[in-house]
């Protein structure tokens, strides 16, 4: 800028030395992670203030992020009983009515040195009856019938390495050839079929966490609009004294951040409750089927994806409303 | 600093605000632009500060050819120029001192240097009491010398003004102008829009007149005063 020529000489050297320049680079740079932080904490302030409107807001979030995040939490634990499950696949062998006692033992001594069969256990007509009597409780349906229904059975299990399923078909045809054997029935199909089920219900919550992820975005698109409406003259005045659309941007980003990160949070407080309510009756449950199965809560990695993912979203819906909506407003 | 050649603005549907607007402001020099309403005086300030462009001819602020100035880099020509509103335009959620010290932290200064600055801009505006007020509890000649404590605080080469003394009375109007011409005396240039024929006959500046979108008289205040 050139100096009028009517300024005294001294002014102008003042000028000169005060209109200089005084920042270094560093300091700049310095300057800017300040001015984040100071955004960050202040956008904060700033959903602070309207406590109601924001608590709805992280509610709607939160609640949205809960809904896949338990569903996977509690399939990942069916999945996790029923893999336990899968270990102990057996096979049980239906001895035909009227083959003696003595017959079968040689039988089960026999099967013991089969390949592919880890052990041999050998439930006697009046064992079996014993047991469905006591695990039934139709014992006085049971005292009614002239003779005993129930079969001997030969419990088998299968080595680890054999239970891979065509060597266990292999096993099965063997023993479905036996003479003494009416039946040989694999207790593992519907270990199959649930995990078939479950696969469908993690598919499931899959799907709906992709349109709950869309209800988010909306939500926090939604909110940072009205927030940008709401600060339209803020927005036009420091428009006006150079701001540019970074910076005017980047309060409303640092509020879509927060409200993820909130409702994250509030999913993370909701997926735990539940688990905790749910994890009493779920102890006392499996201890009638004399388990050791616990409900597992939220592991670390998905706590972190849960976080993630909220944050994710909320900087995604409010980059989207803001994109939208800021360019709209100027100065006139 | 500021430049106009032969500039016309005419908004959609028909209405032409300026036409053919010649003049030259040069750089520490002090103007006042004058007319009636809607001769043209917010429109020719608007097209300085990029608010909206020109139809036809050019506009130079500070040596920057205008109608070839980028949309992103109209922030930095802004950041160039102070601007006074009527209104003012205080931000009415946070104190004075923030108020002042939005352009600073716009353009990325320390938080020292802001401190030091403001500081500054308030003590000049006579102000520095005042920092933690905020703007409701001030009257209106306090709230447009915040608004010209926060125009003046990054130190631009070019001050605009909108009708600073709009809502005034006349010894409030004349303080006002009193802190222009401080600052003009330190190398700002000044421009400043106003019908206060009153005030501005007794100022010697030199003078541009709107009349229907054209510039009408480019003289002095003092010829004002002998015509009038």
């Amino acid at each position: 800028m050139k100096r009028n020529t009517r300024k005294p000489r001294a002014r102008a050297v003042e000028m000169e030395t005060r209109s200089r320049p005084a920042q270094k680079p560093r300091g700049k740079i310095n300057a800017y992670f300040t001015h984040h932080l100071w955004v960050l904490v202040s956008s904060l302030g700033q959903l602070w203030r309207t406590p109601f409107s924001t608590l709805m807001t992280t509610a709607v979030i939160g609640i949205a992020l809960a809904l896949p995040a338990g569903l996977h939490v509690l399939l990942s634990n069916v999945q996790q009983l029923s893999s336990g499950w899968e270990d102990s696949a057996q096979v049980s062998l239906f001895i035909k009515q009227g083959v003696p006692e003595k017959r079968i033992q040689s039988l089960a001594e026999k099967l013991r040195d089969w390949d592919g069969v880890a052990e041999v256990r050998y439930i006697s007509r009046e064992q079996a009856l014993a047991e469905f009597r006591e695990l039934s409780g139709f014992g006085d349906a049971l005292d009614s019938l002239a003779e005993n229904p129930l079969p001997a059975v030969l419990v088998l299990r299968p080595t680890l390495t054999q239970a891979e399923p065509v060597p266990m078909e292999q096993l099965l045809e063997r023993l479905r050839r036996l003479d003494a054997v009416d039946q040989a029935q694999l207790d593992m199909e519907w270990v199959r079929r649930l995990n078939g089920i479950i696969e469908v219900g993690k598919r499931g919550a899959l799907l709906l966490g992709a349109l709950l992820a869309m209800a988010i975005l909306l939500v926090v698109g939604n909110t940072i609009r009205l927030t940008i409406y709401a600060r339209r003259e803020e927005i036009i005045i420091t428009k006006l004294i150079g701001a540019t659309n970074a910076f005017i941007r980047r309060p409303f980003l640092y509020t879509g951040f927060w409200y993820g990160l909130m409702g994250a949070i509030v999913a993370w407080l909701l997926v735990t409750v539940f688990l905790g309510l749910l994890s009493i009756p779920v102890s006392q449950l499996s201890s009638l089927y004399d388990s050791q199965f616990r409900l597992g809560g939220l592991a670390f990695i998905t706590s972190l994806s849960l976080l993630l993912s909220g944050v994710f979203l909320g900087l995604v819906g409010s980059w989207l409303a803001v994109g939208r909506h800021l360019q709209a407003i100027e100065p006139t | 600093m500021i430049q106009f050649d032969n500039v016309s603005k005419r908004y959609p549907g028909g209405h032409e605000a300026l036409s053919g607007v010649s003049f030259h402001i040069e750089p520490g020099e002090m103007a006042f632009l004058t007319g009636h309403s809607g001769a043209g005086k917010s429109s020719l300030l608007k097209l300085i500060a990029l608010i909206e462009r020109s139809s036809r001819g050019q506009v130079f602020v500070d040596g920057q050819n205008l109608s070839r100035l980028k949309g992103r880099h109209i922030p930095h020509l802004r950041r160039k120029i102070g601007i006074v509103f009527q209104s003012h335009n205080l931000l009415f959620d946070r104190t004075v001192f923030d108020n002042v010290a939005l352009p600073l932290i716009i353009a990325g200064y320390h938080q020292s240097e802001v401190g030091r600055r403001v500081r500054a801009a308030l003590d000049k505006v006579g102000l520095l009491n005042r920092d933690k007020a905020y703007p409701i509890t001030l009257s209106g000649g306090e709230q447009q010398r915040v608004g010209i404590a926060r125009a003046v605080v990054n130190r631009p080469p070019l001050l605009l003004a909108d009708e600073p003394t709009g809502n005034l009375d006349p010894e409030l109007s004349r303080e006002i102008m009193g802190l222009f011409e401080e600052f003009n005396r330190v190398g700002v240039s000044v421009l400043i829009a106003t019908h206060d024929h009153d005030l501005i006959s007794r100022l010697d500046h030199r003078l541009l007149t709107l009349s229907g979108g054209r510039l009408a008289r480019d003289g002095r205040t003092d010829e004002l005063a002998a015509s009038a």
